[in-house]
């Protein structure tokens, strides 16, 4: 059952992601004052795949808050960072990053950490 | 440092603690509900009215909005990595605050997720509009 959940919930994570920085890039530079954050609500409710990178944020959200009423917090938090990989692999695909050595190197580490704190 | 950099990690550094917040809040008020939800949605809503999980929710709510901000200022494969810096911080409260055993093992799982997050945070924080503002 819990890896059910850690899957559910990883594969929301990546589509959700992929669209949310897609469309915050579009939409300029943000800010978290609260006129910056009056301007980025009316951005999610103006675009939709932002609304749809929320819902699919839910469904990970309610496979997290099942995952954390059977498992550790240390455990559940870093199960949710699977998605790791395949995020960073289409952020070069999809999103045309350039992910140069040291990003790729430097997230592998985090890779390796995270398979370690949640084995 | 130009200003762009500093609000990318002044902002970067609100959402990890927004984010720990949150976490440590929902798992507290998770683990003192009287019965499992199991896969029932009702009882998942039901929950939401314990203060605990409501205060998490909106710590949650507020870290997802700054994060989206953060996606706005830098490449989703910086990000990645430079906030994974929360999953240490998670362990740490795990241990302290919820007396959630923590192994050596995590630990060191700990201490590999800082210095990649380290080390991506060293590069250029966007490659994808044009400038690099390392």
């Amino acid at each position: 059952m819990k890896w059910l959940l850690v899957a559910i919930m990883v594969a929301a994570t990546v589509l959700s992601d992929l669209l949310q920085s897609h469309e915050m890039k579009r939409a300029g530079e943000q800010s978290v004052g609260a006129r910056g954050l009056a301007r980025l609500l009316r951005a999610i409710v103006e675009r939709s795949f932002l609304m749809m990178a929320i819902g699919c944020m839910e469904v990970s959200f309610f496979s997290f808050m099942a995952l954390v009423r059977v498992e550790p917090l240390s455990f559940a938090v870093p199960a949710s960072a699977a998605s790791f990989v395949l995020e960073t692999l289409l952020a070069k695909l999809v999103l045309r990053e350039r992910i140069g050595i040291r990003r790729a190197a430097g997230a592998l580490i985090v890779l390796a950490g995270v398979v370690l704190v949640g084995g | 440092m130009n200003s762009r950099l500093v609000k990318t990690y002044a902002i970067l550094l609100l959402f990890i603690a927004q984010k720990a917040a949150g976490n440590l809040s929902l798992a507290w008020g998770m683990k003192r509900l009287p019965s499992n939800p199991g896969t029932n949605p009702l009882l998942y809503v039901r929950a939401m009215l314990d203060p605990f999980v409501a205060a998490g929710i909106a710590a949650l709510i507020l870290a997802l909005l700054t994060r989206m901000v953060l996606l706005s200022l830098a490449d989703l494969s910086f990000v990645l990595p430079v906030t994974a810096i929360g999953y240490a911080v998670a362990a740490f409260l795990g241990k302290i605050v919820l007396h959630e055993t923590v192994t050596d093992r995590r630990w060191a799982g700990t201490l590999l997720i800082c210095i990649g997050a380290a080390l991506v945070g060293s590069t250029p924080r966007t490659t994808t509009a044009g400038e690099e503002s390392a």
